[in-house]
């Protein structure tokens, strides 16, 4: 399969009056077409600024893409004039938001806001794009779309709204959809058939997925290939079989432990990671999650080492302090 | 304390009874002389008991009318119909100030980290009102103290009680919602949602420390979420709720390893589990469509338009719903013991 998508050492940084905020502080990875790459990491990681980042949706100020390249189908999106650039965003990567009744146009109908993209990118006329819209709904399972598509956003259900944003984003038939922990405000049973659908639409079209999501249950359900995210920087990655059956890094090992689950009989005690997750405007030296690491080396403790990953097994890569740590 | 000993500990004292809850909210029309158009029947007729040193555990969707439950319950609203006896009490006949009094035996946690905190009192100060509202200490000194020590027992560090709510983390709000529910000692705390805004790791955090704080104050939990992973871990006994209605009541083990309703197997199977391997093994139960809304729910059984294999009766709208004791303990909605 060919390589679709390569970050190389990505640093988005935001200027505040706090100081800087290093929220993406160097991070690589590549994507396949036709993949499924989770990036997993809890609130404040850079997951979503790292996803804004690919489709240069950062705002400057006070945000600045500093460094590294976003290599798309071999060519680098940070380099793109403008108007190269709003062709390539909808039309051969789109977005999918978490908060779907903000994502979409109060104001507009259904159908204005689905023709939009598509006369955009692909030229149609109104009348045409009206019927495609159609067409999109009835692919995502809205039920009755040609009254649907008059109606607007507050009249659907949240799950409903999602399915029109997933609509969206596949309108103009991109090679890449970047999801933004797509059901965190969905209800379990909506979750599982929107994730469901993304799934099969992904796979019946051969678009490669990144989900960004908190959530380890929907990574080991949807996701071929993770990457764990800490403090601004990835920490380990690899495909989801091996991450679960075998984590390397302290952080990956502790959230997996932290989570209550189903199948394995019940524990008297959640076993959590203590502390809280690391300022971004003033990082610890060196590796960033040694504060809380439950057995970090003396050299790692005082910040003298620097993080970087390393290949542990095929496909499997580990930030090195922790080979060596926790 | 081992899980086994914190179920043979519960003694089988009954602390809360409901009985034919009922809450509809009225949707007006009119802009001179209001009249009801319709109702939304949020709880629509529900009865459950919730034993002393239990967590009680309600799960179910958005809209589902778990929350509105909790907040009957607490006297938040009052219920349309229905008997909410509190350590016998009759709550639902209680005037203004027998209520206020009974606050301090009944407590709450709120789901949002950010919006239950007044953000323009200090930490302490959130912590300490109950007590001057209860007369619950006497000078300075002693509220000082009393203040201290509950923010002690939520693990936050005592001078953190001159900072305001937007200084801390949404973990660390929320054990400031725990140590102000904790404030008035109470019996029975209504957790809705404590910890669904949070990250998964101060998940974990949090629910420890309620653990913990149930053994030490024995405390009687209704823990609202619609995470079932984490009411697994914490409860009892287990109840799942579907339009207003509860469709089944259970142990938390025997719920988990046989779920009888439809809707149940859905909501178990609709969980990831945090394994691929595992995960893809086990059966997976598509609900099809979305919730009817609680102002026209399905006539007869409220759950037959989702249901994967209703009767025939049921489809027509033509049973009538009731738990019905299917094994000892194991409650579920008569309909959904034929179909599905």
């Amino acid at each position: 399969m060919a390589t679709l998508l390569e970050v190389k050492d990505l640093r988005t940084y935001f200027y505040t009056y706090e100081g800087v905020v290093k929220a993406v502080d160097g991070i690589s990875y590549e994507v396949e077409e036709g993949e499924t790459l989770a990036i997993v990491g809890e609130s404040g990681c850079g997951k979503s600024v790292g996803a804004l980042s690919l489709m240069r949706l950062i705002p400057d100020p006070p945000g600045k893409i500093m460094d590294g390249e976003i290599l798309f189908d071999g060519e680098d999106v940070l380099k793109v004039n403008p108007d190269d650039m709003r062709e390539i965003r909808g039309g051969k990567m789109s977005m999918v938001f978490q908060e779907p009744m903000t994502s979409l146009n109060p104001v507009l109908t259904v159908e204005r806001q689905l023709s939009e993209t598509l006369q955009l990118h692909k030229e149609m006329s109104r009348s045409e794009a009206a019927k495609e819209a159609v067409n999109l709904l009835e692919r995502v399972g809205i039920p009755d779309p040609e009254s649907r598509v008059k109606q607007y956003p507050h009249q659907f259900s949240g799950g409903m709204r999602q399915r029109v944003m997933i609509a969206m984003a596949l309108s103009c038939n991109p090679r890449l959809i970047i999801a933004d922990e797509p059901t965190t405000a969905l209800d379990v049973t909506i979750q599982a058939q929107i994730l469901e659908l993304m799934k099969s639409l992904t796979t019946e079209f051969g678009v490669a997925l990144i989900i960004i999501t908190h959530n380890l249950g929907v990574v080991a359900r949807y996701a071929d290939r993770v990457n764990i995210m800490y403090g601004g920087k990835i920490i380990e990655r690899g495909t989801a079989q091996e991450i679960y059956a075998d984590p390397k890094h302290p952080y990956t090992r502790g959230l997996l432990k932290s989570v209550p689950r189903l199948d394995l009989p019940r524990t008297d005690k959640l076993d959590p990671i203590e502390g809280q997750p690391p300022d971004l405007v003033d990082p610890p030296a060196g590796c960033v999650f040694r504060e809380r690491c439950p057995d970090p080396t003396d050299e790692c403790t005082q910040g003298a080492i620097e993080m970087k990953l390393i290949e542990v097994s095929p496909g499997h890569w580990v930030d090195q302090c922790c080979v060596n740590c926790g | 304390m081992t899980t086994q000993t914190k179920d043979e500990a519960i003694k089988t004292d009954t602390l809360l009874e409901v009985k034919n809850l009922k809450m509809h909210f009225p949707v007006t029309a009119g802009i001179v002389f209001q009249r009801e158009v319709a109702s939304i029947k949020a709880v629509d007729d529900i009865s459950f008991d919730v034993l002393r040193g239990e967590t009680f555990g309600l799960v179910g969707e958005s809209g589902c009318g778990k929350t509105t439950t909790g907040r009957c319950i607490l006297q938040l609203n009052t219920p349309t119909a229905g008997s909410i006896k509190f350590e016998g009490n009759e709550l639902t006949e209680f005037s203004n100030s027998e209520m206020r009094s009974m606050r301090k035996e009944m407590q709450v946690i709120f789901q949002d980290p950010y919006s239950s905190l007044n953000p323009r009192m200090t930490t302490g100060g959130i912590v300490g009102e109950p007590l001057v509202v209860h007369g619950l200490v006497d000078g300075k000194n002693e509220y000082r103290d009393r203040v201290e020590e509950l923010l002690t027992n939520v693990g936050l560090n005592p001078y953190m009680a001159e900072r305001y709510p937007h200084e801390f983390s949404g973990g660390q709000r929320q054990r400031i919602g725990v140590a102000r529910a904790l404030s008035v000692n109470p019996k029975f705390i209504v957790c809705d949602e404590p910890v669904s805004a949070l990250d998964v790791s101060i998940q974990a955090q949090l629910i420890n420390l309620l653990e913990e704080l149930q053994e030490q104050l024995k405390l009687t939990y209704l823990f609202i979420a619609h995470d079932l992973s984490v009411v697994r871990h914490i409860s009892n006994r287990v109840a799942v709720m579907y339009l207003g209605h509860i469709v089944e009541i259970a142990d938390r083990d025997e719920i988990y390893a046989n779920p009888v309703h439809p809707y149940t197997r859905a909501l178990l199977s609709a969980v990831p589990i945090p394994d691929p391997v595992i995960d893809a093994q086990r059966e997976r139960v598509l609900l099809a469509g979305d919730v009817p809304s609680p102002l026209n729910p399905p006539s007869g059984c409220v759950f037959r338009t989702r249901c994967p294999n209703p009767t025939d009766e049921c489809k027509e709208g033509n049973s009538t719903m009731g738990l019905i004791e299917a094994s000892p303990g194991h409650w579920v909605d008569q309909c959904c013991v034929n179909c599905g």
